[in-house]
């Protein structure tokens, strides 16, 4: 390979092979970051072609705001649900569909269907099914829970939301639970059972410890994307009944866009960014300390 | 043992049977009445359409502008997809092979701000390319699509030029070939495993991806299939008929790639998640 001597060739071979990325990085992600940081101290409405700082008015602002709060707490709520939800089905579904049962690929491929459809699609799929076919059934059979649409009682709006979220995933983290399970060594098993272990024990002992790597990745996956949720509540619920599902994605797209409240809006942005940081990089230092202990 | 194992299984690919049938109810659901009246909806939302009537579907399609919808979706994830895999690897390349400060420094920061998520940078994105008027194109979409799938990919790419040995590099060089024919005659085939898995990822990603989109395109005539299907199904969502016809043509093209891919999309998202 050509070895550039000076400074103005190792620009010119950069340049070449990795400028525009670099320039639609930089441009795309850095600089509007670096932007929004400056956009929090700032009185900026969308509109008005001036705008004057404020401090650190919109930091507090937000941090007052009872609204925000709520949303951020049923956002954790959500969140500790779904990645409980999702993962444990997920991992049966995989421990199910590696041990040989007929038609295994069929499975595979049907349960990971969801995840083709983006999450408007399948939100206003359960938006059609949970107030026309289960209200239908409730009224036809009875059915005391189902005889008015789950989607205009907060409490049950938010179950629908975990629901539809538990549904649309489980396929995916399934897929990353099922290479976890085909690495795991067959005889390990085998020779597990000839010293007489029982299922829990072979659970406990032999395959928990080496899915350990795929509960990294999936568990990560599913929490970043449960604080992170936009489509599916704008799709499902829009936020109602009463603003009563709006999570925090959805409240501060509303913020922003809808009261024009972009600085506040911001700034909810970045305490976002950085629970989603904190939680998720310790969660991943937590969980790769336990996978070299074992 | 042997007869126990059999009697198990079959108690599994029950369970599991009657588990996907669940699954797929949804869309069962969605399947049946996209051919059925309103009245026919209301009165039994359960019961197969009488006579299989495409009425919604005319409907739906010319109301929902689908082709041109359709072709939005394909230009910008074309184009995003073949413009992130060609510049990502290039420039995973030379942060490989040229091992500069500069290069080791670009890496490090491109993969630490992978932790940034689109929400974070959402306001200020729409406010600083509304102000240079490069909102309401897909051109401009599919530039932001180039930044946000950059840096997954170059990493990706990383990992895997790693482990090409140099020697046939060398040896082309030796012949004659400048360091851009090296990379697209030597190396870019080679990368073709991760090429494809990264595709399969952003082809799903871009494809779905609704809030970009939604932030971007602004005009009736730029959207994107989810966008169309948005719009519609809030223009409509009295009309149980014609809204259920648009969600299946919105499904449709996706479930038939799948049918036709489904082994290297499932592979696909598999090694995606192994990073």
């Amino acid at each position: 390979m050509n070895q550039e001597k000076t400074l103005l060739a190792k620009l010119k071979t950069y340049l070449i092979f990795a400028g525009p990325t670099t320039f639609a990085f930089l441009t795309v992600i850095i600089l509007p970051f670096l932007y929004g940081i400056y956009l929090t101290f700032t009185d900026w409405n969308g509109i008005s072609a001036t705008h004057s700082f404020v401090g650190f008015q919109n930091y507090l602002q937000a941090f007052k705001d009872k609204v925000f709060w709520t949303s951020f707490l049923l956002t954790l709520k959500y969140v500790f649900f779904t990645v409980i939800l999702i993962n444990v089905i997920a991992f049966f579904l995989a421990y199910m569909l590696t041990s040989g049962v007929k038609g295994q690929n069929f499975f595979r491929a049907g349960f990971f269907t969801p995840n083709l459809i983006g999450g408007i699609l399948l939100g206003f799929i359960w938006q059609f099914i949970f107030s026309n076919i289960l209200v239908y059934l409730g009224k036809s059979y009875d059915i005391p829970i189902l005889s008015g649409s789950w989607l205009s009682d907060p409490d049950k709006a938010f179950w629908a939301l975990v629901i539809v979220t538990v549904w649309q995933y489980t396929g995916y983290m399934m897929v990353i639970y099922i290479s976890g399970f085909m690495n795991i060594p067959r005889d390990l098993l085998e020779a597990a059972s000839i010293d007489g272990a029982n299922f829990y024990q072979r659970l406990k002992n032999v395959i928990l410890p080496l899915m350990a790597p795929s509960f990294t990745i999936s568990v990560f996956l599913t929490l970043q994307r449960g604080f992170m949720v936009y489509d599916i509540n704008l799709a499902l619920t829009n936020g109602g009944p009463y603003k009563s599902t709006e999570l925090i994605s959805l409240h501060i797209y509303n913020t922003a866009f809808l009261s024009q409240q972009y600085g506040i809006g911001q700034a909810e942005a970045f305490f976002l960014f950085f629970v989603v940081a904190a939680v998720t990089l310790l969660q991943v230092y937590f969980s790769k300390k336990l996978e070299v202990e074992n | 043992m042997e007869k126990n194992n059999r009697l198990l299984n079959g108690i599994k690919f029950f369970a599991l049977s009657i588990f996907l049938v669940l699954y797929i109810f949804p869309f069962f659901i969605v399947l049946i009445n996209s051919f059925k009246e309103r009245k026919e909806i209301l009165e039994n939302p359960l019961k197969l359409p009488s006579v299989l009537n495409l009425s919604n579907y005319i409907d739906a399609f010319t109301k929902m502008n689908y082709m041109h919808a359709f072709l939005n979706s394909l230009i910008i994830t074309a184009f995003s997809v073949f413009l992130i895999t060609l510049l990502s690897s290039m420039t995973a390349y030379i942060f490989v092979r040229k091992k500069w400060k500069f290069n080791q420094f670009m890496f490090f920061f491109m993969v630490a701000s992978m932790i940034i998520p689109f929400q974070g940078i959402m306001i200020p994105l729409v406010k600083i390319y509304g102000s240079i008027g490069m909102m309401n194109s897909k051109w401009a979409l599919i530039y932001m699509y180039v930044g946000f799938g950059a840096s997954l990919a170059v990493f990706m790419y990383h990992g895997f030029i790693k482990s090409i040995p140099l020697e046939l590099e060398e040896a082309a060089t030796i012949d004659g070939c400048s360091q851009l024919q090296t990379f697209f005659k030597i190396v870019f085939p080679l990368l073709k495993p991760v090429t494809t898995t990264i595709a399969i990822l952003d082809i799903l990603w871009i494809w779905n991806d609704f809030l970009l989109p939604y932030l971007v395109l602004m005009a009736p005539e730029q959207r994107t299939l989810p966008l169309s299907v948005f719009y519609f199904y809030g223009t409509y969502t009295i009309e149980y008929g014609p809204a259920m016809a648009a969600l299946m043509l919105a499904t449709i093209p996706v479930i038939i790639v799948y049918l036709l891919m489904q082994k290297q999309i499932i592979e696909g998202v598999l090694k995606g998640s192994i990073k």
